[in-house]
């Protein structure tokens, strides 16, 4: 960790490229222990590429990736996991076929000490452990208010209460920091706002939030801070209100945007 | 409701001998009962991870083979002048090395092609069967090549002073197999509802996702793929000893078919499917022969009735039952609305 800034994650000179496209070009950024990151831009402006990057579904063509001192670039997503960086995906991605306490019971995979050789015997322990994961599962959808849903098919809940899930089976992982890829897009504003609720609570307990979003309002809303990226790279870093006012972003991106938005 | 049903089946399974006289119906019977286990072991890789094994006979061969070498003991030349010697091992221990050396050549299975799964996960245990047939087939001094293992004796329990009992007969070996049977279902059951049966279930549902709490794919792949192929080998060391005699056509495509029917048309991904779709397909054939028609229309008639029971059914029978109970019993939860609606419906 670097202790002057207090940075948790450092991503340095990072670049992606797909086959002869350049993605993402010598991207430098921190994320602070405890703060809401916000990376906006553009479609196409990498912020996606560089999710994947930090949670090892991509390999980086060059650059670090470290976090809490550990260098993630080669990792497989699992061991990234098991570091405390755990992700959500842009398209809504649950088990579909699981019920809602299954998918957070699956969430739970790294909370759980069980060996295969006492499952298969039926240790008590394994009984044991099982309980008390099904009420962590139990807590952690009491924590993002879907708990009622708890028995049913996670592909009958609406739109909004999956999105919900996707969180809760994220943070039964326990992450130190969570990274949510577009978590309010295609909300009405009714989910929207209670949706930043929950945020405000998982911020609330000490987890560092790094987000990518298109809805401004939101954005400017919960974060500390905001990184504008345009064609692979940064182009501005700073609050949200210095980033409101900052000609490059408005250049790039927000003007038109933010424009429609308060319109 | 549920462990009512599966006392009862339970009970009439154990109850069969003991009014069923007729020693082929309990052969028939215990035949079925082998395979009904190597469908369960199929329908871990298969219905939990999603990963078809079409080669899964190569792990109920070789379990047969290993157990009937090593309670038969041999004597091998690995190189000109290298002669290597078993004595003859109680049927016991033999067993106990075909469920090991099985479940050793799933997990060296399972490294090997779960880097790249799906279609190449079939074709290499397609391949690896067929390899294993034919050397089983060539490799004279140790199998006796397509003349056959012959008089691999039967599983003997014997404790000096206590017990000395030999599994011979129909009904002995009755008991035997639906033991192993339950074994199998308890070990698959176990797993299929702890930390490991929710990794395997989350990767065929949504791999990146369970990436990203942290399962580990190939750890979970290559788990499935021992318990499966050890289970499957446990079934081979069964029939051997059972049947008292192994050669190479116990390899044969047509058995990895057989297995996989019995999952899929029972339900796979259900615990209770393999069992439902062995006993069926395990005993179809014979049902069938018992009405006076050629063979050749018997199998017409088993391959209609598949396919029936598959496009009425596209996910098996269990699967499909149990949405049909639940339906009902949802049905049944609300008859006071119901009623109500009908009779202010009626008395408009």
């Amino acid at each position: 960790m670097n202790e002057k800034t207090g940075a948790a994650l450092s991503v340095d000179r990072l670049s992606i490229r797909f086959g002869g496209v350049t993605a993402v070009e010598g991207m430098t950024f921190d994320v602070r222990e405890g703060e809401v990151l916000s990376l906006i831009g553009p479609n196409g402006a990498g912020k996606t590429s560089a999710f994947n990057a930090i949670t090892g579904y991509l390999p980086a063509a060059g650059g670090d990736i470290v976090y809490r001192g550990r260098r993630l670039n080669g990792l497989r997503p699992s061991a990234i996991a098991a570091l405390g960086v755990v992700r959500t995906f842009q398209k809504t991605s649950v088990f579909s076929g699981r019920t809602v306490i299954d998918n957070v019971l699956i969430g739970l995979h790294l909370q759980s000490r069980q060996h295969p050789l006492a499952i298969i015997l039926g240790l008590p322990s394994v009984a044991r452990e099982e309980r008390r994961l099904v009420d962590r599962a139990g807590e952690v959808l009491r924590f993002v208010g879907i708990e009622s849903r708890k028995d049913e098919l996670a592909s009958s809940l609406a739109y909004g209460e999956l999105r919900l899930l996707e969180v809760a089976v994220a943070l039964a992982a326990r992450p130190t920091l969570l990274l949510l890829d577009e978590p309010v897009a295609g909300m009405n504003s009714i989910e929207t706002a209670s949706f930043m609720e929950t945020l405000g609570r998982i911020r609330a307990s000490g987890v560092t939030v790094l987000l990518v979003e298109h809805d401004m309002k939101m954005v400017m809303r919960i974060s500390d801070r905001v990184l504008c990226l345009n064609q692979g790279r940064i182009i501005a870093d700073g609050s949200p209100s210095e980033i409101q006012r900052h000609p490059e972003v408005i250049r790039a991106y927000l003007g038109e945007r933010h424009a429609r938005a308060e319109g | 409701m549920r462990r009512a049903a599966a006392a009862a089946l339970l009970a009439f399974l154990i109850s069969i001998p003991l009014w069923v006289g007729n020693l082929y119906v309990l052969h028939v019977l215990i035949v079925t009962g082998i395979f009904t286990i190597a469908a369960m072991s199929l329908n871990l890789l298969l219905g939990y991870t999603g990963q078809l094994s079409l080669g899964h006979v190569a792990f109920f061969g070789i379990g047969a083979y290993v157990s009937s070498l090593v309670s038969l003991g041999f004597s091998v030349h690995l190189a000109p002048d290298w002669l290597v010697t078993l004595a003859p091992q109680p049927v016991w221990l033999a067993m106990l090395w075909a469920i090991a050396i099985s479940g050793f050549c799933g997990w060296a299975i399972g490294r090997i092609s779960f880097k790249v799964r799906g279609a190449y996960f079939v074709i290499v245990t397609i391949s690896f069967a067929e390899v294993v047939r034919l050397v089983a087939l060539n490799w004279d001094e140790l199998t006796n090549g397509p003349m056959a293992l012959n008089n691999i004796p039967p599983l003997t329990v014997s404790i000096p002073g206590v017990i000395d009992f030999s599994f011979i007969g129909k009904v002995p070996n009755y008991y035997l197999v639906l033991a192993a049977a339950i074994v199998a279902y308890v070990v698959i059951a176990r797993l299929v509802h702890s930390k490991a049966g929710r990794a395997m279930i989350a990767l065929k549902e949504n791999e990146p996702l369970a990436m990203s709490v942290g399962i580990e794919v190939t750890r979970y792949l290559v788990l499935s793929a021992v318990v499966s192929a050890a289970i499957a080998g446990m079934a081979g060391a069964l029939y051997a000893q059972y049947i008292q005699i192994v050669d190479p056509n116990i390899f044969l495509f047509i058995y990895t078919v057989t297995m996989v029917i019995m999952v899929v048309v029972g339900g796979k991904g259900t615990l209770a499917g393999p069992i439902v779709g062995g006993l069926i397909f395990g005993l179809l054939p014979e049902g069938l022969r018992s009405f006076e028609i050629p063979p050749e229309l018997q199998w017409v008639a088993y391959g209609v009735m598949m396919i029936v029971i598959v496009s009425i059914m596209p996910s098996g029978i269990v699967p499909a039952l149990s949405r049909w109970w639940n339906d009902r019993a949802r049905a049944n939860a609300k008859p006071a609305e119901a009623s109500e609606a009908g009779a202010r419906q009626a008395a408009q």
